[in-house]
């Protein structure tokens, strides 16, 4: 394809697939807290977390972020992002199922003159409750901005 | 309850190497469905989320949070954002960040409760003194037990 052509013919994105994963264990939690340095013992220590009101621990809020970013990334490529904003909505339990799910919200091109999209990213609970929202800006891999 | 006057707080910078194998075992916590593609590289990028691996550098007066002093048991994170100026940093890269408490204010939560929110900012630098990336961290809580007033 020429570059007149990717010029005059705009990308249009397509979402992949939702992606499933789980049913997720403490042992995720875990292994999400070690790796990320968030050692609040709200997600393991069980004592704790019923000292705190909760029936059990439940998973660090980034945990279930970095899920979006690994499906995102694995769409758009991680050397692409240029902003990615997350909104905690509801807790993730042990035995829960997450999906990840992405929406286009826009293409355009950005200031610097490249192909930039918007996403909007959905991690959702098997009750069908959001549990984190994210919204992203990716430089498109491979577009030509429109001039 | 909040200390308000730890507006403008500002942690003392600290160094961030962004490692390969950190890279890697995030990404492998976070799902990721191709280690061998990071195994591949020699100096593969980080993901979207990377840099809140920052808790594990931000030791002693580098992390200005526990001024804000909000109860670690009605304690949640509200949002978070990574802005990136750029590539997001890769493995090797040598980064500087520096902290500071933002904001601190009160809303009424939906069922009635007060919630306290309060932000803190990283940013982060290579070691040419470019801004690189930006970290917004915005952490709540609330009046009650947060499983009775969710945000």
């Amino acid at each position: 394809m020429s570059a007149e052509e990717a010029t005059s013919a705009p990308v249009t994105l397509t979402p992949p697939a939702p992606w499933t994963v789980g049913p997720v264990t403490r042992t995720d939690f875990v292994r999400y807290q070690g790796a990320s340095g968030d050692m609040n013992p709200i997600h393991h220590d069980e004592e704790f977390a019923r000292a705190a009101g909760f029936d059990a621990p439940f998973a660090v809020g980034m945990y279930q972020a970095g899920l979006l970013g690994t499906y995102a990334t694995g769409w758009l490529g991680a050397e692409n992002v240029r902003s990615f904003r997350i909104r905690f909505l509801e807790q993730v339990w042990p035995g829960d199922t997450l999906t990840s799910t992405a929406e286009v919200v826009r293409e355009y091109t950005g200031d610097e003159g490249d192909a930039r999209v918007d996403i909007e990213l959905v991690c959702t609970r098997q009750t069908g409750g959001a549990a984190v929202k994210a919204w992203a800006t990716f430089v498109v891999p491979g577009a030509v901005a429109h001039p | 309850m909040a200390d308000v006057t730890a507006v403008g707080t500002e942690g003392v910078p600290f160094r961030l190497d962004v490692e390969r194998g950190k890279i890697r075992e995030f990404a492998r916590a976070t799902g990721t469905t191709d280690l061998d593609g990071i195994d591949a590289q020699e100096h593969p990028v980080s993901q979207p989320t990377f840099l809140t691996t920052a808790l594990h550098w931000q030791t002693g007066d580098a992390n200005p949070w526990p001024a804000v002093k909000l109860d670690q048991k009605r304690g949640l994170h509200a949002e978070q954002e990574f802005t990136f100026f750029g590539e997001p940093p890769r493995a090797g890269s040598r980064l500087e960040g520096r902290s500071t408490i933002t904001d601190i204010y009160t809303k009424q939560g939906r069922r009635g409760g007060e919630m306290t929110f309060a932000i803190v900012v990283t940013d982060y630098y290579d070691e040419s003194g470019r801004l690189v990336a930006q970290a917004k961290m915005t952490g709540v809580e609330t009046a009650r037990p947060p499983k009775e007033d969710e945000a």
